[in-house]
C-alpha cells in the first residue's frame, strides 16, 4: 500500500438548501475542493459518492451520475457509497483505497445529501425504517432519537450522567458553529434552553438532536508520487483508517452504553497510524445526538468508560482542554447532511491540520500535527475511524 | 426565508409483501398467545428474533421452542414525535427487555406510568393482535 495523501477540499454551506438540486449542491463543494488542489475533474480517475436518501428524501436513484456529470467527472471510475450516516467516510476510505492499491493516482471522494425536500414526519418514518425494518420500525415505530435515547437512558443509569451533562455537549458544539460560517445553527445557546426544549424521544429532548441538513462536501486524494509532482505545499496524509460493524438488532448488542463498532474502529486506526489517542491534537467525532458525544470520548480512549460526562464537565474537550472536540460545531449545530458527514469531518480536519481554520477563534492547537475523525452509521451498525497527520 | 422555487415531483405509494414463510410458525403462534425464538439443533445457539438459518455455525436446521415471559428492563425511551405510520398512535414507550433465556427483545412497554418505569425493573413479556388484527408482542405490568 501507497502513502496517500489529501491535497484538496471544498465544502457547500450547511443548511435548509432549498435553492439548489442534488448535483447543483455537489458542485459548490466540488469545485473549491479542485482549485484546493490546483487539479482538473480530468485529473480524476476515481470518485467515490457517499449519499444515502437517493430516492427516498431527494428525487434522483443515482445521485453519483448526476453529480458526476454535473462536475465535469463523466467518464472517471465511478460508485455511491452507503453505510448510512458513515456513508461520506465509506466513500472516503474507498477513494483511498484506490489510491493506495495504486489502481489510481487522483480519486476524490464526493458527499452530497438533500433531505429537506420532504416533511418532518416522512424524514422520521425513513430514517427510523434504517434501524432494522422488520423487527423494530414494523411494529414498534422506533425513530432514531429514540435509538440513541436507549443508550442514553442506559448510560444515565449505569454512570450517573445527566441530563445537563448532555446538555453540556449542545452548548459546546453551538458556540464553535457560532464560529462556522458554513455551519447550519450558529445561534449560541444555554443549558437551560436545551433542558427546557420540547421532549422528542425521551430523555432526549430538541436541543440534544442535530437538525435534518442539507450539504456537500469533497475532498481530493493523491499519492505521494502526484503530491510531489504538483509540488503540493502542505499535503495532509491518511495516517490510519479503521472500520467495524454492529448488529442490526439493537437487541443483539453487547449493552448500551458504548458502541462496540466505535471501539473496535478506533483501535484498527491507532494501530496503524501507530499513534495514542492522547497524542491527538483535535478530533471531530459523530455527536448526532449529545449522548453520542459522551459514549465516542469513551469508546475513542479520550477517558475511561463512564467519565465521558466528566470530560465535558471539565471542558476539556473545549479549545485549551486536553482534547478539542467538534470545534466546527459538530453535527449537532454544523450539521449532518447523512451521506456527507464523513467527508465534511475530513474537510474540517484537513483545515484544523494547515491551520487555516478561516476563524482563528476555533482553531484547535498543533502540538503533533494529528487529528481523528469518527463516523458512525445508524446506530452504530457501521463505524469507521480516520487518523489524518500532516 | 422566503420559499424558494420547486416543482414537485412525481407521486408514489410503496407497500412491500414481506416474505413470512420460513418464519410463519412464529407470526401464526402470536396470535396463540405465544412467543417462540428458534434455537440451532446443531450449536445450540437461540434466536430471538427467530431466524430460520444460524449465523454463528450457518446451519439450517433449527427447532422451534417458546420463550418465558418473565423480562428484566435494560434500557427504554418514550417516543413523543413519532414517525408518519404512526400519527395515529398516542406517544408510546419503547424498551428492551432480557429474558432469563438469555435474548433480548426491543418492544413497547404498557401498562406503567412512565416515571414507574426503571432500568432493572421486572416486566412481562405478552403476545397480542393490534386492533387493527397485527401480530405483535409487547411487555406489560407483571401480575
Ligand atoms: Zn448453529
Amino acid at each position: 500500500m501507497r502513502k496517500v495523501a489529501i491535497i484538496g477540499v471544498g465544502s457547500s454551506k450547511f443548511g435548509v438548501r432549498n435553492d439548489v438540486n442534488v448535483a447543483e449542491l455537489a458542485f459548490e463543494a466540488f469545485k473549491p475542493s479542485i482549485e484546493d488542489a490546483g487539479i482538473t475533474p480530468k485529473d480524476i480517475e476515481f470518485v467515490a459518492v457517499g449519499s444515502t436518501g437517493a430516492g427516498a428524501w431527494y428525487e434522483e436513484l443515482l445521485p453519483a451520475v448526476v453529480s458526476a456529470e454535473y462536475c465535469g467527472l463523466t467518464g472517471a471510475g465511478l460508485l455511491r457509497c452507503e453505510a448510512a450516516c458513515a456513508s461520506g467516510s465509506a466513500a472516503f476510505a474507498t477513494a483511498y483505497w484506490a489510491v493506495a492499491s495504486g489502481q489510481a493516482e487522483i480519486a476524490a471522494a464526493l458527499g452530497v445529501e438533500k433531505m429537506r425536500e420532504i416533511d418532518t414526519p416522512t424524514m422520521m418514518e425513513w430514517i427510523g425504517r434504517a434501524g432494522y425494518y422488520l423487527w423494530e420500525f414494523h411494529n414498534f415505530g422506533l425513530t432514531f432519537p429514540a435509538y440513541y435515547a436507549l443508550y442514553a437512558t442506559a448510560h444515565m443509569a449505569r454512570f450517573g450522567t445527566t441530563e445537563e451533562d448532555l446538555a453540556l455537549v449542545a452548548v459546546k458544539n453551538h458556540k464553535y458553529a457560532s464560529m462556522n460560517p458554513i455551519a447550519h445553527l450558529q445561534n449560541r445557546i444555554t443549558v437551560d434552553d436545551v433542558l427546557s426544549s420540547m421532549v422528542i424521544a425521551a430523555p432526549l429532548k430538541l436541543f440534544d438532536c442535530c437538525p435534518v441538513s442539507d450539504g456537500a462536501a469533497s475532498v481530493i486524494l493523491a499519492s505521494e508520487e502526484k503530491v510531489k509532482e504538483l509540488k503540493v505545499d502542505t499535503p495532509v496524509w491518511v495516517a490510519g483508517i479503521g472500520y467495524a460493524s454492529g448488529t442490526a438488532n439493537m437487541s443483539k448488542r453487547l449493552d448500551y452504553v458504548g458502541l462496540e463498532a466505535s471501539v473496535a474502529a478506533a483501535q484498527k486506526a491507532y494501530k496503524m497510524a501507530n499513534v495514542t489517542p492522547d497524542q491527538l491534537d483535535v478530533a471531530v467525532v459523530h455527536d448526532c445526538f449529545t449522548i453520542a458525544e459522551i459514549m465516542a470520548y469513551e469508546d475513542l480512549g479520550f477517558c475511561k468508560k463512564g467519565e465521558g460526562a466528566k470530560l465535558i464537565r471539565e471542558g476539556q474537550t473545549e479549545i485549551g482542554g486536553k482534547i478539542p472536540v467538534n470545534v466546527d460545531g459538530g453535527l449537532k449545530a454544523k450539521g449532518h447532511p447523512i451521506g456527507t458527514t464523513g467527508c465534511s469531518m475530513i474537510y474540517e480536519l484537513t483545515k484544523q491540520l494547515r491551520e487555516e481554520a478561516v476563524e482563528k477563534s476555533r482553531q484547535a492547537p498543533m502540538k503533533n500535527y494529528i487529528a481523528l475523525a469518527h463516523n458512525v452509521g445508524g446506530t452504530g451498525h457501521y463505524c469507521y475511524v480516520t487518523i489524518l497527520r500532516r | 426565508m422566503a420559499v424558494m422555487p420547486s416543482i414537485k415531483s412525481r407521486e408514489v405509494k410503496i407497500v412491500q409483501d414481506i416474505p413470512i414463510s420460513k418464519t410463519l410458525q412464529f407470526w401464526e403462534a402470536l396470535k396463540q398467545g405465544k412467543i417462540l425464538a428458534t434455537k440451532c439443533r446443531k450449536c445450540g445457539k437461540l434466536y430471538f428474533p427467530p431466524a430460520a438459518d444460524c449465523s454463528n455455525c450457518l446451519a439450517s436446521d433449527m427447532e422451534w421452542v417458546e420463550l418465558s415471559s418473565e423480562a428484566t428492563i435494560e434500557t427504554f425511551t418514550h417516543v413523543v414525535v413519532r414517525p408518519t405510520t404512526f400519527q395515529q398512535e398516542k406517544p408510546y414507550t419503547v424498551a428492551i427487555g432480557k429474558l432469563k433465556e438469555g435474548v433480548r427483545v426491543l418492544a413497547w412497554l404498557t401498562g406503567f406510568k412512565l416515571s414507574e418505569v426503571k432500568v432493572g425493573m421486572k416486566a412481562k413479556l405478552v403476545a397480542k393482535l393490534t386492533p387493527e388484527g397485527r401480530p405483535t408482542y409487547e411487555f406489560t405490568r407483571p401480575e
